[in-house]
């Protein structure tokens, strides 16, 4: 048996490791994990805050899983209508749901299942909100190029799957927020061309709301899509157990090796994170009421609630959907409502569609081959973060379009008003948020270079014996210049030649051209690297200048720096 | 891959060592190292006091609330449980983290990325693979197995076709009819036009709802699709349209509160503007002008309900709507 593990010569002195010992042994004489074991002490993790989001994400999820079990127990999907006679005595002698009322029933008399329940809605919200920032964090630092796209596409994936979780949730209770929300997706299918009424009849079983729709959702949201996202989830896991993970350029990180954390050590940071997010959401969930449906009250299709707006997730969709300007157009006597269809179909699928492509059609336009495991510094690659940029002030404008009432109440603005200037702003903004970020990056690019060239500010401020007043710098350390300069820079790609040698006219110019000008877009504009030369004789002033201040006045050494 | 071919940033071999972060406080320092261990123990210590609180707690307080709940007293409840629970989680948690970043190793391992390219891609493999097995050679099998696939989910797709989803003409068609009473929303009474003041606004469902059984999900789905707003304005603030002169009574008009825009219940009215607004998405309705689009995404008019009185002196409907009422779809007349 060479897979045995060894015991330690010296056995501990305690018992609980002296036994723990023998357990393993005792697994590892039938399954040989001790392969497994050695296999990992070997690996490295690499070390950012931004690396544990994805951790967040899981942990959350966890969380959603634990808590959403303890709920089943208690409610029942059932549209039955019954007289409700439990605890609450507002809503007693009222026509409910069955849903409804078991919702009541986990809320008001079941100990702790107020709790669980608040824990399961504040966990999704952490889980969704994890899943967003670390795409954002993803998509920033350039971690989805090869070889980990189809790992990008697995979590945009389980994104959307995360929303269509919450959402069909959401819609459980069978409370009056919830039921106006499936009213709106149900006006959204309504508006789907020639299919719309067909769809809107299949899902909720005939006429909306029928009395189907609650045990429909359940299914849905207890095991069809809690499936779907344990599958692509374990999927995305092994892939980045088998890529390994990406890590920040700098001093002996190279492409070719990963630099980080012991994997005992990250493990360990790793479960106290888990225990830190698990406290949090519990935190949140006894100090912060969520979806009070006693107060909402049950569903009733010709009521609604003031002020009604859908979880921050969906938020954005509503928020388009209250910004489209009304349109409908005549399609051979029948009717196409853009005013719906283009805000609850088209847009979603737009943005998830882009947000797939995205990292082929990058490649394309750097046209950059092979491996990429060393993560870009945002600034570095100004346009991609641009367009990142612009799409989060997209979202948000949106974001923030589904609470356009709620704005108007609290700023006491009409909100007519409110919802013109975020009409403009979802026009305008997105293209001025990629320009500004533009050149907020190339500024940052800028001071990079003027860091590795003239090191970093002192804040001394020296007073030359002919009066002038200059800054101290002190150069930076070689390990801090490496980690500036190491990253590539990729040339923009040039137009193939018109015509061949032969001089036949070479196909696809149209889009080689294209592919050259975007290029030229993403690459063109950067601020130079310093070269060696560069470094060693502005090395050689500051040397002069520590010993002896030049005699010109701060601003204008300031300038010739820039040259 | 750093192509360090490339002069146009080429630095020459300034470092490719690591730099080493140096030791920790608490790798120089007995005392430090000390004052860790107590910490992390300690907050160990407190979670588990903390959950056997928590536990304490909820088996501790009377179950014997009454049949009442005061929902004051069920949110201290859940506090309670929640924060000690909670808490407990947060300090193992940050036990855990601090015990990791004082004591645990600090020092970063390096490990080289093995690539997968086993030689070969494994197109050429699995093609090579494909030829060995033969699988290759009779094309017309291969086509019959395709067919076979594309044919098989078919049976279940079929099976779907119980569901019943054609929509029929349900969607044109409400409640409403010649002679059926309006009756309030609440309480269903029958409604006399001197019952209403002008500037009032009633919600109102059709008599012929409770005729319709009370079992499963009929009445229901008429509340979706039949809910009017009655609003009383004087006769001289309406404007009809051609056709729509003796759709009022003495001022009384009613129209569909179901939105035209996506089919929330449009209930905010506004009487000094007869400005009726959807709280879902804004869309704004004159109602003194034949219930026009004045704001919002909605594209259509809000269908009105004919109005007239009965012999019994009941406000009564003259006929269905004219139009389907709610959201917009393919196969609605234009």
């Amino acid at each position: 048996m060479t897979n045995t593990t060894h015991l330690p010569t010296k056995p501990s002195r305690n018992w609980a490791i002296r036994q723990a010992g023998r357990v393993l042994d005792f697994v590892d004489q039938r399954i040989t994990a001790s392969n497994w074991v050695k296999h990992n002490a070997r690996k490295a993790f690499p070390n950012h805050w931004s690396f544990w989001l994805g951790y967040i994400a899981l942990f959350s999820l966890i969380m959603v899983f634990l808590s959403g079990v303890v709920l089943t127990l208690w409610f029942r999907p059932s549209m039955t209508p019954v007289v409700y006679d439990g605890a609450y005595a507002p809503l007693r002698s009222v026509e409910v749901s069955e849903a409804f009322a078991s919702t009541l029933d986990i809320s008001f008399e079941v100990r702790g299942c107020l709790l669980m329940r608040q824990v399961h809605y504040w966990a999704t919200h952490v889980f969704i909100a994890a899943m967003a920032v670390h795409l954002l964090r993803v998509f920033f630092t350039g971690a989805f190029r090869t070889p980990r796209k189809l790992n990008w596409l697995i979590g945009l994936g389980l994104l959307v799957l995360g929303i269509v979780g919450g959402y069909t949730g959401h819609g459980l209770p069978d409370d009056l927020l919830s039921g106006t929300g499936l009213r709106v997706v149900e006006g959204g299918m309504l508006a789907i061309p020639i299919v719309g009424t067909y769809l809107s009849s299949f899902i909720f079983g005939g006429e909306y709301p029928g009395d189907d729709i609650v045990s429909r959702l359940y299914v849905l949201h207890v095991f069809l899509i809690p499936g779907l996202i344990v599958a692509p989830l374990i999927a995305h896991l092994i892939l980045v157990r088998r890529q390994r993970h990406t890590h920040w350029g700098g001093a002996g990180k190279t492409n070719r090796n990963i630099v980080g954390s012991s994997f005992v050590v990250h493990i360990a940071r790793a479960g106290g994170l888990m225990l830190i997010v698990f406290g949090v959401i519990v935190l949140m969930a006894a100090t912060l009421q969520i979806n009070p449906v006693w107060l909402w009250g049950p569903y009733d299709p010709a009521q609604v609630g003031a002020g009604s707006r859908p979880d921050w997730y969906m938020a954005f969709l509503d928020g388009a959907l209250r910004l489209m300007p009304p349109w409908e157009i005549d399609v051979f006597g029948h009717e196409l409502t853009f005013s719906v269809l283009v805000p609850a179909i088209v847009l979603p699928g737009a943005i998830v569609m882009a947000l797939a492509i995205y990292p082929w059609i990058e490649q394309k336009i750097i046209g950059v081959e092979g491996d990429q495991h060393i993560l870009d510094r945002p600034r570095n690659m100004p346009a991609r973060t641009g367009l990142g940029v612009a799409f989060v002030v997209f979202y948000v404008l949106l974001w923030i379009g589904g609470g356009n009432d709620v704005l108007a109440t609290v700023f006491h603005v009409p909100m007519n008003w409110v919802t013109q200037f975020l009409q403009i702003s979802v026009v305008l903004m997105p293209p001025l948020a990629y320009s500004i970020t533009k050149r907020i990056c190339l500024g940052l690019q800028r001071r990079d270079r003027g860091k590795i060239l003239h090191g970093r500010e002192t804040g001394i401020i020296v007073v030359s014996p002919g009066g002038g007043f200059s800054e101290l710098h002190l150069p930076l350390s070689r390990h801090d210049t490496y980690a500036l300069t190491s990253h590539e820079r990729p040339a923009p790609l040039e137009p193939g030649p018109e015509v061949d040698e032969n001089g036949i006219p070479a196909p696809r110019q149209r889009w080689s051209k294209l592919r050259a000008w975007l290029s030229k877009v993403y690459l063109g504009d950067v601020i130079d690297q310093p070269t060696a030369e560069e470094i060693r004789a502005a090395h050689h002033d500051s040397q002069h200048e520590r010993t002896a201040p030049p005699q010109v006045p701060v601003s204008e050494r300031k300038l010739s720096n820039e040259r | 891959m750093t192509d360090h071919s490339s002069p146009r940033w080429r630095l020459g071999p300034l470092t490719t060592q690591r730099a080493d972060a140096g030791p920790r406080f608490t790798d120089v320092e007995s005392g430090a190292r000390r004052r860790a261990r107590r910490h992390v123990a300690g907050l160990f210590a407190v979670a588990t006091v903390l959950v056997i609180t928590s536990v304490v707690f909820y088996f501790g307080v009377s179950d014997e609330a009454g049949r009442d709940i005061n929902v004051g007293d069920l949110q201290i409840s859940n506090l309670v449980l929640g924060l000690t629970l909670g808490l407990a989680l947060l300090l193992a948690g940050v036990g855990v983290v601090h015990w990791s970043r004082a004591l645990l190793t600090s020092t970063e391992v390096v490990e080289h990325r093995s690539s997968d390219d086993g030689g070969g891609s494994t197109r050429e493999a699995s093609g090579g693979a494909a030829k060995s097995s033969l699988l290759g050679r009779r094309r017309l099998i291969r086509a019959f197995l395709r067919g076979t696939l594309a044919l098989l989910p078919l049976p279940t797709v079929v099976a779907l076709r119980g569901l019943d989803p054609t929509p029929d003409e349900k969607h044109e068609h409400t409640a409403w009819a010649e002679g059926v009473r309006l009756l309030t929303d609440i309480g269903y009474r029958p409604i006399r036009a001197s019952d209403l003041q002008v500037g009032a606004m009633v919600n109102v469902m059709p008599a012929s709802l409770l005729d319709l059984p009370a079992e499963g999900p009929a009445r229901l789905n008429e509340r979706a699709k039949s809910p009017v707003v009655l609003v009383r304005m004087r006769p001289d603030e309406l404007a009809p349209d051609e056709g729509r002169e003796n759709w009022h009574v003495d001022g009384i008009i009613a129209y569909s509160k179901i939105c035209t825009h996506a089919g929330c219940p449009v209930s905010l009215y506004e009487h000094t503007t007869h400005h009726l607004l959807c709280p879902c998405h804004q869309a704004t309705f004159d109602l003194a002008d034949n219930g026009a689009v004045v704001f919002g995404p909605a594209t259509r008019t809000l269908p009105q309900l004919p109005l007239a009185v009965d012999d019994d002196g009941f406000l009564m409907a003259q006929s269905d709507f004219t139009e389907a009422v709610g959201p917009s779809y393919w196969e609605r007349e234009a």
